[in-house]
């Protein structure tokens, strides 16, 4: 077999796998099928490895071999972390991605000087930039989403101008390269500076918008991923670069609309400024508390409930308690379904694994724009952990800050039950008028600790009956 | 423009389209595992950096190229197997009675 022949296989087995990472993400869009899905992502992965090891351009394979294994043994424990862990796993990911991508740009440019033409310069400069700034921006995300950095939005005075001016001096450097790439001491201060750049991007950004912010890094990681595709000249590439890419738009898409933010307001990384409104709490209203066992007698006298599940649930660990309140009630013929928002949870989709990881079945789990119209026909809603997605001030006051933003309409209910530990504001510091309406009983304690004296009572009036 | 970079774009928006549209699709309830597959499959730059690595142009391109080797073959691996894991535990109501 000739060299030439030899190439055309290679390029043949990259069809193939290309073929199958689109039949990858169709088959993902059904829980039927979509382990299928991995398993075609799994062959694609595979096939693409095995024919590149064949490239005969490969004059040594030990460096290759050796980080091969490093990699696996980095990848195995990271696939093994915590449900609750998913989403500074998924960061970290996009770190690591943006990195590769951009550090073989960057080697492209070292090997390819003196010859680089402007046209390949200005390629690498864009690649290498995206790249950058996604992989220190990821890291932060990473470490906020870990609690290693503070959680809440860091601002300062002038802070978009600087950070304006920190991305407008990355683009002035890869001007100046495209103009003569050969000046090779510039492109240092690029990288760096777009590294900088990642790091004011998401500094700012709070605990509550990382759904958003990691929908975007995901964005930019696969859209720096296809830009080496087009510096390499390798379609494989630019195919996975550029799904992953709108994969990554689409959902941050899905997540500006659930968090009523525009696109723009977005992309220019200029949110995260939700100011806590101390608009003036009127200490005079009326809450209605209630203990577990009269919970746990209108929870059995309805026969519709709404669990209303948010991230509190899942820091209090208490969603297999959660899981065995649904047992319970599901037992004595109550239709019990799970409302989410899409923002519950720390990214797109994530209150769905937490709860299919204690075995709710996925059935039971309703979005929001399905499950808003049956509010006014459900007996309980029961509200767990979640707070700002049920603050009906998002409907009709105009002065709130999340005025605007969707919401569950859990006020339609019969009955509201909210489990709290107090009556603090939540993560916006927004206060939520729910508390105070007439059908709403607020049941004070921890989630896990209430959720489980419910389900003591439930149990022990059957034996009774 | 090189002829490369017409080729690529034509691949690069019709890819984009195709991504749109199929990603559109997935429900909700999967978007964590969408977001961890697609961080996988986004490794395939791995191809890339083996390349780098092992054509042993200059110490400094292999030392690059073995680190993008070790950095995108562990989301390759780990992306896999926590989206496998994550879609395990998605179980049907109707397939837990029968």
């Amino acid at each position: 077999m000739n060299l030439v022949e030899l190439q055309q296989y290679l390029d043949f087995a990259f069809i193939i796998a290309v073929v199958l990472f689109i039949l990858a993400i169709k088959w993902l869009s059904s829980p039927a099928t979509a382990r299928r899905g991995v398993l075609a992502g799994e062959i694609a992965a595979a096939l693409a490895v095995a024919a590149t090891l064949c490239n005969p351009e490969l004059v040594q394979f030990k460096w290759i071999i050796i980080t091969l294994i490093i990699g696996a043994a980095i990848g195995i424990p990271l696939g093994m972390v915590k449900m609750t862990a998913v989403p500074q796993r998924t960061a970290l990911s996009h770190a690591f991605g943006a990195l590769s991508a951009a550090i073989i740009g960057i080697a492209e440019y070292y090997v390819g000087v003196p010859r680089v033409t402007r046209f390949e310069m200005g390629e690498i400069a864009l690649e290498v930039i995206i790249g950058s700034l996604t992989f220190t921006g990821s890291l932060i995300a990473a470490g906020k989403l870990q609690e290693i950095l503070p959680q809440r939005p860091i601002t300062y005075r002038g802070q978009n101008i600087v950070s304006l001016s920190v991305l407008s001096a990355a683009l002035v450097l890869a001007v100046i390269l495209v103009v003569n790439p050969n000046q090779a001491y510039l492109f240092p201060a690029m990288v760096v500076v777009a590294l900088f750049f990642g790091i004011l991007l998401v500094t700012p950004i709070g605990g509550a918008d990382m759904p958003t912010v990691i929908s975007l890094l995901n964005s930019y990681a696969g859209f720096s991923a296809a830009l080496l595709g087009f510096v390499l000249n390798s379609k494989v590439l630019v195919v996975a670069g550029a799904l992953d890419g709108s994969s990554g738009f689409v959902l941050s898409v899905i997540m500006c609309k659930a968090m009523n933010r525009s696109f723009a307001n977005v992309m220019f990384g200029a949110f995260g400024q939700v100011q806590a409104s101390s608009s003036a709490v009127q200490e005079d209203r009326v809450v209605r508390s209630a203990t577990p066992e009269e919970a746990a007698s209108i929870l059995e006298a309805a026969s519709r409930v709404v669990v209303v599940p948010g991230y509190g649930m899942a820091v209090a660990q208490a969603q297999h308690k959660v899981r065995e309140l649904y047992d319970t009630l599901t037992k004595r013929g109550v239709d019990v379904r799970f409302a989410i928002h899409p923002v519950a949870g720390r990214m797109p989709g994530h209150m769905n694994v937490l709860l299919a990881e204690a075995d709710i079945p996925y059935d039971r789990l309703i979005e929001m724009d399905e499950i808003n119209g049956d509010f006014p026909q459900t007996d309980v809603a029961l509200i767990i952990g979640a707070n700002d997605v049920t603050n009906p001030a998002a409907r009709t006051d105009k002065s709130s800050p999340i005025y605007g933003m969707p919401i569950l309409d859990v006020d339609k209910a019969h009955t509201v039950m909210v489990i709290k530990r107090s009556m603090n504001p939540g993560f916006a510091g927004i206060d939520n008028p729910l508390y105070y309406m007439d059908q709403t009983l607020m049941l004070f304690g921890d989630a896990k600790g209430f959720v489980s004296n419910i389900v003591r009572e439930l149990t022990a009036a059957g034996v009774h009956a | 423009m090189p002829a490369d970079f017409i080729s690529n774009l034509y691949v690069f928006i019709l890819a984009g389209f195709v991504g749109f549209e199929l990603i559109k699709r997935v429900s909700p309830l999967l978007h964590t595992p969408l977001m961890s597959l697609t961080n996988a499959l986004d490794a395939i730059v791995v191809v890339a950096a083996i390349i780098i690595a092992g054509r042993h142009e200059t110490v400094l391109s292999t030392t690059l190229g073995a680190i993008a080797v070790a950095a995108s073959f562990s989301n390759m691996v780990g992306g896999f197997f926590i989206t496998d894991r994550m879609l395990r535990m998605f179980k049907s109501g109707k397939a837990k009675k029968s």
